[in-house]
């Protein structure tokens, strides 16, 4: 079909087998940030279907952002930030992870797949390991398939 | 008299308390009364629906719209007082949010009908009749509104000038909207700005008395209300009950919180945020049980502590699940791998 719109082209893609995630990942300036950079000036291969946005600390990852990438078509959602103990602002991590611990109950009961969700603690110096959780996530979400949000269910 | 205004007031999905809110006025509605003739309000009055729709467009000057939008029946009815008014309010919860009609947007239409009328005790329906939209009987045809899969909220289906949020709205912030509306026919004052909420811009704790912890908030654990016998000068929150204050917009006066029992959002969230429940998860999960040894908890001493939290989206989102950022349920396909 010639005619069809760009955004019906890609629920036909999102339908069939060459399903091409789209994950938001955001990164806490101190740590996971610079893991995320590390990782890329180290040229480690990585799946191309994320997008990284850099904020100051995980706890300014408002549930609200989560909720809305989400609600914008996003397959997967991942928060990165410090080590517990290591924040730069001494406690937002803690915070981080009771809300994502709670959002990750919400959105099972709003009949999200919960893993759809991820936090994940990356130091500046864990390049390897940024690389790591993207290849094993892009894998999750692929198995779950794409979001219901954008006509995958 | 010809010179007075015309109001409508309808109720969509709603228990029917915002109708007879606006007689909550008191004397005031003489007032009212003095300016204003009702030309359609089915629950004060005998109005049909034929007489609406045969009026002059924009001939109503305020037309009250209360509950959600469930079914065909209550978009058609808004559609048509949204043409034949001036200003349209949306009149509750209910109406601005979906309310507590809106929470069925965990399930669809299927299941209810499945509920309602079959699953139920008292229900006897052996050959599961559910409402059709259309029944041709010998005396002709019988039609019936198509009930929808999701509850909507007003503005999801016309245009809104105001919005007056609360479960029902307050006689206060019910008087500031008449009084406005005087005003504006006896002085020519200006309305204020479309898309206004009528109601305060801060937070419910910026009203309530309670006293509060200033700085490094934190509660041991989560309480239903019925638990615990709770302090009546200390903020219901700190005592570990969930209270929806922090989220939710002000101008109601507290009044759940003065009476000892903890906000359940009716008013909707301030201007700034986009998902009610989100705030309120965010405000809720950030002073749970933080400890000196925090480093030590692992995440799945986290999940447990978080799991205190028994019903999400009924306690988060008691009245704005249409108007929450995912607005309803979804199902996930299987699976792979």
């Amino acid at each position: 079909m010639s005619s069809t719109t760009p955004s019906a082209q890609s629920e036909e893609k999102a339908e069939g087998e060459d399903f091409e995630p789209k994950i938001i990942v955001f990164c806490c300036n101190w740590c996971s940030y610079a893991g995320a950079d590390l990782a890329g000036v180290s040229r480690m291969q990585m799946p191309p279907h994320f997008r990284v946005i850099r904020v100051m600390c995980s706890a300014r990852v408002d549930p609200e952002f989560v909720l809305r990438a989400i609600q914008k078509g996003a397959d997967g959602v991942l928060v990165a930030g410090c080590h517990p103990a290591d924040c730069h602002y001494i406690g937002g991590n803690y915070r981080t992870r009771r809300r994502i611990a709670l959002l990750r109950i919400l959105l099972q009961q709003f009949g999200y797949d919960p893993d759809r969700l991820r936090l994940e603690w990356i130091s500046a110096g864990e390049g390897e390991k940024f690389q790591k959780t993207m290849v094993e996530f892009t894998k999750t979400i692929e198995e779950i398939g794409p979001s219901p949000m954008r006509g995958g269910d | 008299m010809a010179d007075k205004i015309k109001i409508a007031q309808y109720w969509g999905a709603g228990c029917g308390g915002c109708d007879v809110a606006l007689l909550d006025i008191d004397a005031s509605i003489l007032d009212l009364h003095a300016i204003a003739e009702v030309v359609f309000w089915p629950i004060g009055f005998d109005g049909k629906l034929h007489e609406l729709e045969q009026m002059p467009d924009k001939s109503i000057t305020v037309a009250f719209y209360n509950g959600a939008i469930r079914n065909s029946e209550n978009e058609h009815v808004a559609k048509v007082l949204r043409e034949k008014s001036v200003i349209m309010i949306s009149f509750g919860s209910c109406a601005c949010f979906g309310g507590t009609p809106g929470l069925a947007n965990v399930t669809n239409k299927e299941e209810v009908f499945q509920t309602v009328y079959k699953d139920t005790e008292s229900t006897d329906n052996p050959e599961f009749v559910t409402p059709q939209t259309s029944v041709k009987v010998p005396e002709g045809e019988l039609t019936l509104p198509e009930f929808y899969d999701t509850v909507k909220t007003l503005d999801e289906v016309v245009d809104v000038d105001y919005f007056m949020p609360g479960c029902p709205p307050t006689v206060d912030l019910i008087m500031v909207a008449v009084g406005a509306v005087l005003k504006h026919v006896k002085e020519g004052a200006p309305l204020p700005p479309k898309g206004t909420v009528i109601a305060s811009d801060k937070t419910l704790c910026d009203e309530c008395d309670r006293e509060r912890v200033e700085t490094d908030r934190r509660i041991d654990r989560i309480y239903q209300a019925y638990e615990i016998k709770a302090d009546p000068k200390k903020c219901l929150l700190d005592q570990g009950i969930i209270c929806i204050g922090p989220a939710t917009r002000a101008g109601c006066g507290a009044m759940c919180p003065v009476a000892n029992m903890p906000c359940r959002g009716c008013m909707g969230p301030t201007k700034a945020v986009m998902d009610h429940g989100g705030s309120m998860l965010s405000a809720l999960a950030s002073i749970l049980n933080i400890t000196d040894s925090e480093s030590k908890l692992s995440e799945e001493q986290i999940i447990e502590l978080m799991m205190q939290v028994k019903d999400p989206i009924g306690t988060f989102y008691a009245f704005t699940l249409p108007k929450s950022l995912l607005k309803r349920t979804v199902k996930e396909r299987k699976r792979k791998g």
